[in-house]
């Protein structure tokens, strides 16, 4: 077995409206600072221990379809690196 | 028959939806989630609030425990089953309802009256009233958007399985009616059994007479009309 981190990253689908997103820009413009567009995701980082560098993403990409994404929404990816 | 109201860490609608039902002369019982539901259960309640602290996403944790399991079983055997505001983004978030309920477009808490358009009035929640009948319910949320992509949207709109969306008060879905940005103004929808039927808008809040109105109190006596 080897030691691994599995970072999922979710994120709204194109076209599903961010209203946080939009926010956090404005409140970035009212700072002056200029952006032309401003995406947000989560980022989950999951330590395990699994087999090989396949079966750690297996188990992430399991995770992320059954929590912590919403398919009807989210679209997601998987990293996996040793720890 | 008995309806049980789950109650999770952080529901707050529970005694609301329990005093609202038993004013219909509807048999309740509040049950906790980790108490399962009661064995003869003859309906079930998902009530609002903020279960689990809406940790990762409004519903997320609740729709993953074990009595959800149970409540989609009943569902499947026709038991009906209603879930409003928490509730509702409960019985998205499990699969029990299409599409998803997130961050209102306004990025704020709405908390106000809005005006529902009946849709349908041929499902048990909606039995009370006539398609078309425009009611007045309370919303409170901050996560009430229905979001789910065009190609699924237009299915579920040709399956008919929209029963409320928000309008003004003669009935027209405007852009200035809806309250959260929802695609298409929709504020309630059908499972895949006309018997389950969740919505952002809460008739539990206007059933007792002493709240001022009663316009949803037929949503409720959908639970008779179920099982007569």
């Amino acid at each position: 077995m080897t030691a691994y981190t599995a970072v999922v990253t979710v994120r709204l689908k194109t076209g599903v409206l961010d209203p946080e997103a939009e926010t956090t820009q404005r409140a970035l413009e009212r700072l002056d600072f200029a952006v032309e567009d401003l995406r947000r995701a989560d980022r989950f980082e999951l330590d395990l221990d699994a087999e090989s560098a396949d079966a750690a993403a297996e188990r992430a990409d399991a995770m992320a379809e059954r929590l912590l994404a919403n398919p009807t929404i989210h679209d997601y990816e998987v990293e996996v690196r040793e720890r | 028959m008995t309806v049980a109201v789950v109650r999770f860490g952080g529901s707050n609608c529970d005694r609301d939806a329990a005093r609202a039902l038993s004013h219909l002369d509807i048999e309740v019982d509040i049950v906790w989630h980790e108490d399962g539901l009661p064995a003869d259960v003859d309906g079930v309640v998902l009530p609002g609030g903020f279960s689990y602290g809406d940790y990762l996403r409004a519903g997320a944790m609740a729709a993953r425990s074990p009595i959800v399991d149970e409540v989609r079983s009943v569902a499947a055997d026709g038991v009906p089953v209603l879930g409003v505001c928490n509730g509702a983004q409960i019985g998205s978030e499990s699969g029990l309802t299409p599409g998803a309920f997130t961050t209102n477009d306004s990025a704020r808490f709405r908390c106000e009256h809005v005006h529902l358009r009946v849709e349908r009035a041929d499902t048990p929640w909606t039995a009370a009233y006539e398609r078309g009948d425009v009611i007045r319910l309370p919303i409170a949320h901050g996560e009430g958007r229905f979001e789910l992509d065009d190609d699924r949207l237009t299915r579920l709109e040709t399956e008919d399985r929209v029963l409320f969306r928000y309008c003004d008060e003669t009935g027209e879905p405007t852009p200035a009616a809806n309250p959260n940005g929802s695609k298409h103004n929709v504020a309630g929808v059908l499972g895949e059994r006309e018997t389950v039927a969740v919505l952002m808008p809460h008739p539990e809040r206007a059933t007792l007479p002493d709240l001022g109105h009663t316009d949803g109190a037929g949503v409720l006596r959908g639970f008779e009309a179920a099982t007569s």
